[in-house]
């Protein structure tokens, strides 16, 4: 299971958007259970595409910006915990390029599917397995973070509420 | 030397995301590693002994390819990351 706020799930979104007709990336950066089945994600990093000579249908991150992001993300005590990038009208399934070049086991691979500068539907496929020779893709849903804010709850709601109740006023 | 572990790698060096390894080259820090936390091994190198081809190393910001690959020197402050690529596309077929 994959947990996001939704301003970040938000975020990934609207960078594939941003990047159409191009494939964007970037990384999920968070933490993990100790069981490995669960990844919460604390910020996204937006990368680079460097596949400058076809954007429009691979995408690759620069070692050196993972280099630098894990480094910040153990600063402040997150680690990479998956990764993320668009298919440009197409559907959001990994395809086999993205499972040929999947090596980072028991993260994240998150796809957002773009159709004409437009996020679709966005799905989360955990790389499950012990070595690159048994390693798999597996359907992960996607979950959000539940963040209790006053923001959060609508004004007419908030007009509506009985007023809180005065300690004596019981008469 | 540190070692950089990435989180895929990490349950096989003793859940650590960090090593601390003795050695004077890249090669002779990563041998040191695979002394120590054997299970490693497998994930870095392929069959022939050879750095598989998706495993980056990057010697605090550099890659070692464009230094003396396993034989750049190391210090005892330096770092190496370990870092596998990132890399895919969608399939051919289109809407
Ligand atoms: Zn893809």
């Amino acid at each position: 299971m994959l947990e996001f706020k939704q301003s970040d799930y938000e975020e990934i979104r609207r960078h594939g958007e941003e990047t159409y007709p191009d494939e964007c990336c970037g990384v999920l950066l968070g933490t993990m259970n100790e069981e490995g089945d669960h990844r919460i994600v604390s910020s996204t990093v937006r990368c680079h595409n460097t596949r400058e000579d076809r954007p429009q249908d691979r995408f690759y991150i620069d070692p050196r910006d993972l280099v630098r992001i894990q480094r910040q993300g153990r600063e402040q005590g997150l680690d990479i915990v998956g990764f993320y990038h668009s298919h440009p009208d197409c559907p959001a399934q990994w395809s086999k390029t993205d499972f040929a070049e999947a090596h980072w086991i028991g993260c994240s691979y998150v796809i957002t599917r773009v159709d004409k500068a437009r996020a679709v539907d966005t799905n989360s496929f955990w790389l499950r397995g012990t070595e690159e020779e048994d390693k798999h893709f597996e359907d992960e849903p996607i979950t959000f973070v539940a963040v209790a804010q006053k923001s959060d709850v609508p004004l007419s709601a908030q007009a509506s509420m009985p007023p809180a109740e005065v300690p004596g006023s019981d008469k | 030397m540190k070692v950089l572990i990435p989180t895929p790698l990490r349950q096989y060096a003793g859940k650590k995301d960090s090593v601390e390894v003795p050695g004077t080259t890249v090669g002779e820090a990563l041998k040191n590693l695979t002394i120590s936390h054997p299970d490693l091994k497998k994930h870095l190198y392929n069959e022939e002994g050879k750095l598989r081809a998706f495993v980056n190393l990057y010697l605090n910001d550099e890659d070692i390819r464009y230094m003396e690959k396993e034989n750049t020197p190391v210090g005892q402050s330096d770092t190496l990351s370990i870092v596998p690529s990132i890399a895919g596309g969608k399939d051919d077929r289109v809407i």
